[in-house]
Formats: structure tokens, C-alpha cells, sequence
């Protein structure tokens, strides 16, 4: 319990009194390339396998002459606009942009680059963290949009060309009954995740101490607390919003 | 000048500093000497208000630092420079941008007096050709001297050095005292310097704290230090056999 106490109040230090606004500006800029632009190769490997995998196996299970052969491209559809992209994306992200955050600055904090920022008066929680968390949440909704549309389209292509799936059935699948709203769900869960991920790892990271043995151990629990605290949040957004 | 009066902290229940008093006097430098975990560097960090003590107050030119509102605290602290152990470089940035950051950060100054100031500053510690270079590039002195540079580019007045000599050679070490002298007398700052390097302390030091276990067990010259009649002192400063055999 105290170690949540610790994280509210650590979240609360973010919005403490800050530095110029054109400081948090250029940092916001770095953080966004730093964290977003950087991860696009990650996410497309990870969407492009995911989307040609779940369109060739939802057609090996969809078998029947009673359901038609549209229906995959409609199953992929909704299984990457509901879980596939934000929440498997943001797993990943979890893993790239966490384990970096926290060994950012868990390392900042163990060669008093932190305590350094301090004693200048500089507000270091706000100052380091707070455009990665704006970051994170300004890039990963990109991120997911990016990974949602190449998911579709590389199982439209692993479709087609395997011959599980024509150009014409796919097309008419993935454009039946569709629901808007499932845009807007998938935008929020990685605007939700990214505070999470950004947020918990640099907490964990802020507050090292020791030496590089400790920043490993940080950077771990970046990780894995990042990614119980993503699971956590899909559920409830999905009990929330759906 | 900075007053210290009874400090004290503890971690754990652990006493690491049991009331030090003391007095620190502009132009001056100040050396706080010790063995290891003797609480030289709690106390370094009580005064610079990164580790809260127990009890006591420091005084910076009759300011109580832990006993002021926010705004003071700020400007006291704006009139401190810190030269870390490890230089506390940060290294996503040059060396010039390193010496520039309180700049940017803290005042509203124009780009060319920046520019004129972090040139003076890098001239002063004779590191304008590194002005480049990452932290990485440089070696340990000359990371000392960016760190050096970085805590005079507000103009301090009061300057704190934590183990400016650790893991450089005994040459470099003569060159970094000497800056460091010379600017607290070139700018009248108050200087304290913790160390357990005992050429710093006769190469510089005009006022001499001598911790031990949390305790000040001496206060004086350098030029009284060798006459002193603390064992703990005797100890510390003739750990070396060679010495003890010249001192006898």
C-alpha cells in the first residue's frame, strides 16, 4: 500500500510548480521521436505478423458452409480493432518504452544527474517525466492506429495470396457491420496504457537506488508492473465502455 | 557565509550525524575531511537540501533554509553550485550544453550572453576545445572541470564539491584544487569541499572540519592539523606508515 501511496503522490509532484512552458515544449518534441518515433519499426513487425497470422488461423477455424467466407476479414477486423493493436501493441511498447524509462532514469538517479537537476531547483519529477507521460500518450494512439490499419491490410495480403480468403469476400467482410465506436475504443486504450506504462516505469526508474544491479531490477519491474497494469486496464475499459 | 547548528540525522535508527555545528566563511575554503561513512556526505546533502535532517538549521547569509517558504528556498538554491562526485553530467548533452542548462533553465537571458557566458565559463576551467564533445568523450578531469564549470555559470555564491579529487591522478588532482581555490577567491564564494584526500586539505584548506562517526571531533588551520592531539585525527591523518615514521 505504501508503495501506491508513493506512486500517487509521485504523480502529484508532476504537476508541481514546472519550468518555462517552451522548455516542456523542445522536451516533448525529443520525448515524442524518442518514444514514439523510434518504436514504429517494432510495432509494424509485431502488427504485420499479427495481422497475417490472425487471418489465416480465424480461417482454419471458420470452416463451415453455413458461415460465410467474409466473416474471417470481419473477425480479423474486430480482433484488431478491439484487442490485437491497442493491447498487444501497447504489450510491446510496455517492454521497448518502459525498460527504457526506467533505466533512463534509473541511471540518472544513481550518477546524481536527478539530484543534480534538484539542486539547481529545478522540478526534476515534472521536468524529466512529465513529457514522457504526454508523449506516451500523444504517440501510442498514433501507434495503434498505424498497427490496426497494417494488421488488416497484411491479412488481407496473407488472405489473398494463400487463397484462404478472396480479394472480393475480404473486402465485403471487413466492411460489414461495422461500428464506429470501435475506433474511438481502440484510441482510448492506448491513451489509457500509455499513462500507465509511462508513468509506472519512470516511478520505478525515479526512484532507484544503488548501483546498475538496481536499475536492472528497476527496469524489470517497469516491465512486468506495466504489463499486469495494462491487462488490468483492458479489462476494465472493456467493461467500462463496451 | 554559511552557519550550521546542530545538525542531525539518522537513517534506520541509525545516528549518521549527531549535531555538527559549524561556520563557514565567504572567500574561504572550507574542507570537510573524514574516513569513509563517517556522514561527510549527509551532511554535504543536508546543506544543499537533498536529504532533510532530523533537527538543526543551515543558515546561508542568515537565511534558515529548511525554515523558509519555497520562494527563498529557490533563490538560495539558485545561489548554489554543486560539483558532484562523478561530475553528474548529463549525457544526452554536450559539454557546452551541459555548462548552458541552468541558463536556459533558470533565467531569461538572450542567446548571445548565454553563449559569452558558457565561453567564459569553459575558458575559465581551459575546456573551450571540449565545448563539443559528449560526456562520454571526455575523460574524469575534465568531466570534474565541466562540473566545475556547470556550478559557476550562475555566478554561486556558495560553492560545494563532493570528493572533487575521487579516481583522478595526483597531477590532475593538484589542478582541479588550484581551479577551485582560485575561483572562490577570484569571486569570494564560500567554498566547502568534502574529502578524504589529505593533499587537498594542505594544499587548500583554510578551514578544517574533522568528522568522525557522525561527530565533529576537530575544527581548525591546516597549519594546526599535524599538531593535533585527537587520536581519531592522528589516526586518519598517519594512516599512511611512511608518514607515521616521519612524524615521529
Amino acid at each position: 500500500m505504501s508503495v501506491i501511496g508513493k506512486y500517487f503522490i509521485f504523480l502529484g509532484s508532476l504537476f508541481g510548480k514546472g519550468e518555462k512552458l517552451s522548455v516542456y515544449w523542445r522536451r516533448f518534441i525529443e520525448e515524442c521521436v524518442g518514444i514514439g518515433v523510434s518504436s514504429i519499426f517494432i510495432v509494424a513487425i509485431v502488427s504485420t505478423f499479427i495481422g497475417a497470422v490472425s487471418c489465416i488461423q480465424t480461417a482454419y477455424n471458420l470452416v463451415s458452409p453455413i458461415i460465410p467466407v467474409s466473416t474471417v476479414a470481419l473477425i480479423v477486423r474486430d480482433m484488431q480493432l478491439l484487442e490485437l493493436a491497442p493491447t498487444i501493441t501497447c504489450i510491446v511498447l510496455a517492454g521497448k518504452v518502459g525498460s527504457n524509462i526506467a533505466s533512463e532514469l534509473g541511471t540518472m538517479r544513481i550518477s546524481e544527474q536527478i539530484d543534480a537537476l534538484e539542486v539547481m531547483g529545478i522540478n526534476s519529477s515534472s521536468y524529466l517525466v512529465l513529457p514522457k507521460v504526454l508523449a506516451a500518450m500523444f504517440t501510442f494512439p498514433m501507434l495503434v492506429i498505424f498497427a490496426a490499419f497494417l494488421g488488416i491490410f497484411v491479412g488481407y495480403l496473407a488472405g489473398t495470396l494463400t487463397g484462404v480468403i478472396t480479394e472480393k469476400d475480404y473486402m465485403e467482410g471487413i466492411r460489414d457491420s461495422f461500428v464506429p465506436y470501435n475506433i474511438f475504443f481502440m484510441c482510448v486504450k492506448p491513451f489509457v496504457f500509455g499513462f500507465l506504462i509511462a508513468t509506472i516505469s519512470s516511478f520505478q526508474g525515479f526512484y532507484t537506488s544503488g548501483g546498475a544491479l538496481e536499475v536492472g531490477k528497476a527496469s524489470t519491474g517497469a516491465v512486468t508492473n506495466s504489463c499486469i497494469s495494462v491487462l488490468i486496464a483492458d479489462y476494465l475499459l472493456a467493461q467500462l465502455l463496451l | 557565509m554559511i552557519e550550521i547548528t546542530d545538525i542531525k540525522k539518522a537513517f534506520n535508527g541509525k545516528e549518521v550525524l549527531k549535531g555538527i555545528t559549524s561556520t563557514f566563511e565567504k572567500g574561504k575554503t572550507n574542507i570537510i575531511i573524514g574516513g569513509s561513512g563517517t556522514g561527510k556526505s549527509v551532511l554535504l546533502k543536508c546543506m544543499i537540501g537533498l536529504v532533510q535532517p532530523d533537527s538543526g538549521s543551515v543558515l546561508y547569509n542568515g537565511r534558515d533554509f529548511y525554515r523558509s517558504d519555497k520562494e527563498t528556498q529557490q533563490s538560495i538554491r539558485r545561489e548554489m553550485g554543486v560539483l558532484f562526485q562523478g561530475g553528474a553530467l548529463f549525457d544526452s548533452k554536450t559539454v557546452e550544453e551541459n555548462v548552458r542548462f541552468p541558463l536556459d533553465m533558470l533565467t531569461d537571458q538572450s542567446n548571445s550572453e548565454k553563449q559569452d557566458r558558457v565561453a567564459f565559463c569553459l575558458q575559465r576551467v581551459g575546456l573551450e576545445a571540449a565545448a563539443k564533445r559528449m560526456p562520454s568523450e571526455i575523460s574524469g578531469g575534465m568531466k570534474k572541470r565541466v562540473g566545475i564549470a556547470r556550478a559557476i555559470v550562475m555566478n554561486p555564491k556558495y560553492l560545494f564539491c563532493d570528493e572533487p579529487n575521487s579516481g583522478l591522478d595526483p597531477l590532475t588532482s593538484v589542478k582541479i584544487d588550484e581551479l577551485i581555490k582560485e575561483i572562490t577567491e577570484e569571486y569570494e564564494i564560500t567554498t566547502i569541499i568534502i574529502t578524504h584526500d589529505m593533499n587537498s586539505v594542505l594544499e587548500i584548506g583554510e578551514n578544517i572540519i574533522f568528522l568522525y562517526q557522525g561527530d565533529k571531533l576537530w575544527e581548525g588551520k591546516k597549519t594546526d592539523i599535524t599538531k593535533t592531539t585527537v587520536p581519531e585525527l592522528q589516526e586518519f591523518l598517519f594512516s599512511n606508515k611512511l608518514l607515521r615514521e616521519m612524524d615521529r
